[in-house]
């Protein structure tokens, strides 16, 4: 078997045995998995509105899980991304709130806005690994926290004390009045476009230019890339901060187009930490980003539907997303199975 | 309040905050020296808690006042075994540590909410009836100053804390399975050659580190938020992880950073009561614990060396 087929068949099996072994919890707790995942297609594709629901689920998981992806492709584990998409929420919602401009400005402002503070948050980790060599993950891990409480205290202060702030301007929305009258008056937005042009953005850099080269060779080995005379501290903070503006707009989505404010949170939104889910089932890769991002806002949203048309509590869907990341982090033995099983077939 | 009534008021309760962490960092010890790296802690402590109030809410009726101590034992077990998924991805599938500790986090969470749903039929469970309760330590809580501080009021669950944290330090550092340990985290092909068995040290440590998880998040359910719902556990298993790297891998280093953490978390919420604390806003008392983490990881606070062997699977044969 190629190892082209070997790649994409380990995500996809990942991906039934995940659904298999949901199905299996379901029946073992006296569910109906039948019932349960008819309740979760029609919960995706039910009708105009749930489809339009969907798609708008979809459009953030997109953005986290490039942000994921991009960093890994350098060999850093950015779980910063929550972080940087709750500091990219807020400022997108700031700029939305606190500036009266025309919409050609006032828009792409807080866009970039969130995109700068999301990469700014990720500066912090990347200097801390090129410089002193501290680990990505605790510091990412740490940043998360301070950024739900940074966050939860600037809301605070641009609310005057209350726990929601005021709707952005309408000039800095990313409403779309053509999308809400095609599917029944969902919060389907424009950042939808904005998501699949980063994916090109990300593809473009990758595979395109020459700094994505070095990104990459950074990735695959570190000494080889400094003795070829790449600067990999550079590399390496450079690529935390594109990770951190990709998670910054994913925050730019819920703040411009999804809730169009910004509110004190309890806790995290976890868009960031599926985004490692939709990188890894993605091969971190552009295209499997969006497949990976499509099953798993699918996933996500259609779940919704679960207690109501099953009575099945929707933690089920995340259990099989969390089967699915395990399955693929076991992808080891998958390939083990199928070169096992490839030369069963070449002996016949 | 004088200064010493702020001593007996916040030691206390530091030390209150601080037990659930210690059983968790010192579980995060035993993995990482064997060189697995535990992410998933958050998971097992959530496993842990949730295990914790369900037996103790259905069998509060056959144990009584015992409840809180054999749920104890049963949240060790079930998160035991919880444990072993990460050990057989990691060690035996050679799985991304990171990863598969991302996934026992998410699927930890996913299942106790999960189940918890199931069984009551809403998203978090009732209050338990019984707890662990404070006591006074006979003789001891009478010496002046050190008794109201750290004998007065406290909890037998945070003594246990204590002794587990002295005890790790004495398995890995006095016995030749700690040796074994040690040995197998550092340099796995060096200890491999000398006759230890690789894979059987790290799942035990691997499943040890399931149990004081296990352990600590049942003691936090049991003790500090006495129902479970998705906040029960919100993100102390990180709180642990943190407190094992500023504690340099070692037990008592663990012990001392989960302390000082249970300090500034003991700070954040009862320290409105504190004069001059008063005055901080929370604000910088919350982050205060993440921040002094990075800072420790930048090597502000002498440089720490993780076990060498950490993170990387062992395949024989391999060089």
């Amino acid at each position: 078997m190629p190892n082209r087929v070997v790649n994409i068949l380990v995500p996809v099996i990942s991906v039934i045995l995940g659904l298999l072994v949901g199905a299996v919890v379901m029946l073992a707790s006296g569910y109906d998995p039948v019932a349960g995942y008819a309740a979760l297609w029609n919960g995706i594709f039910g009708d105009s509105y749930t489809i339009g629901e969907t798609i708008r689920t979809i459009t953030p998981y997109l953005l986290s899980g490039l942000a994921v992806a991009f960093a890994f492709r350098t060999g850093l584990f950015n779980i910063g991304v929550e972080g940087q998409l709750l500091v990219g929420w807020f400022a997108a919602a700031y700029v939305g709130i606190a500036f009266d401009l025309p919409m050609y400005i006032h828009l792409p402002l807080a866009i970039i806005a969130a995109a700068v503070a999301g990469g700014l948050w990720a500066f912090i980790p990347g200097l801390l690994k090129a410089k002193l060599q501290v680990h990505e993950v605790i510091v990412t891990i740490m940043m998360n926290y301070i950024a739900l409480h940074t966050t939860n205290v600037l809301i605070r202060m641009v609310a005057n004390g209350k726990e929601t702030t005021a709707p952005i301007k309408e000039t800095a929305s990313l409403k779309s009045a053509f999308f809400e009258s095609m599917t029944d008056f969902s919060r389907l937005h424009y950042g939808i476009f904005i998501a699949l042009a980063m994916v090109l953005v990300m593809w473009f850099i990758l595979e395109k230019t020459t700094t994505g080269f070095e990104l990459k060779a950074v990735g695959f080995n570190k000494h080889a890339s400094e003795y070829a005379g790449m600067n990999v501290n550079k590399n390496i903070i450079l690529s935390m901060v594109i990770s951190g503006a990709f998670a910054g707009l994913a925050g730019a989505m819920e703040a411009l187009g999804t809730f169009q404010y910004a509110s004190v949170k309890g806790g995290f939104t976890g868009i960031g930490f599926d985004g490692i889910a939709v990188a890894l089932l993605g091969a971190n890769t552009p295209l499997g980003v969006v497949f990976g991002a499509v099953l798993f806002g699918a996933l996500k949203f259609g779940a919704l539907n679960m207690p109501n048309a099953a009575d099945i509590p929707v933690e089920i869907v995340s259990i099989v997303i969390a089967l699915i990341i395990f399955f693929v982090a076991c992808g080891y033995i998958i390939r083990y199975f199928l070169e096992k099983l490839n030369k069963k077939k070449e002996a016949k | 309040m004088s200064f010493l009534e702020v001593l007996y008021f916040i030691i206390p309760s530091a030390i209150f905050y601080a037990a659930p962490l210690i059983f968790t960092a010192i579980g995060g010890v035993f993995s990482e020296r064997s060189g697995v790296v535990n992410i998933g802690l958050e998971g097992l402590m959530v496993m842990g808690a949730f295990i914790g109030i369900v037996f103790n809410l259905t069998f509060v009726g056959t144990f009584g006042a015992m409840t809180p101590w054999v749920s104890i034992i049963a949240a060790m077990i079930v998160s035991g075994i919880f444990a072993i998924m990460h050990a057989v991805a990691t060690i035996s599938f050679r799985a991304d540590q990171t990863i598969s500790g991302v996934a026992i986090n998410m699927l930890g969470v996913a299942i106790a909410l999960f189940s918890v749903k199931m069984i009551y039929g809403k998203g978090q469970t009732d209050y338990i009836q019984e707890r662990f309760i404070r006591f006074d330590i006979p003789f001891l809580s009478d010496i002046p100053v050190l008794g109201p501080m750290l004998f007065k009021d406290v909890y037998s669950t945070s003594i246990l804390a204590f002794i587990v944290a002295i005890g790790a330090w004495f398995v890995i550092y006095k016995t030749p399975f700690g040796l074994r340990l040690r040995a197998v985290g550092e340099h796995p092909m060096a200890a491999d050659t000398m006759g230890v068995n690789v894979t059987k040290m790290r799942y035990i440590a691997v499943i040890l580190s399931g149990m004081l998880a296990g352990v600590g998040g049942a003691v936090y359910a049991q003790s500090i938020s006495a129902e479970f719902s998705h906040s029960t556990i919100n993100g102390q298993g990180f709180m642990a992880l943190a407190a094992m790297i500023f504690g340099k891998w070692h037990p008592l280093g663990a012990l001392g950073a989960a302390l000082f953490f249970g300090f500034a978390q003991a700070l954040s919420i009862v320290g409105g009561q504190i004069p001059i604390i008063n005055q901080v806003p929370s604000y910088y008392l919350h982050i205060l614990p993440y921040v002094l983490t990075i800072l420790a990881v930048a090597g502000f606070i002498g440089k720490a060396h993780a076990p060498k062997a950490s993170g990387v699977p062992y395949i024989k044969g391999k060089r």
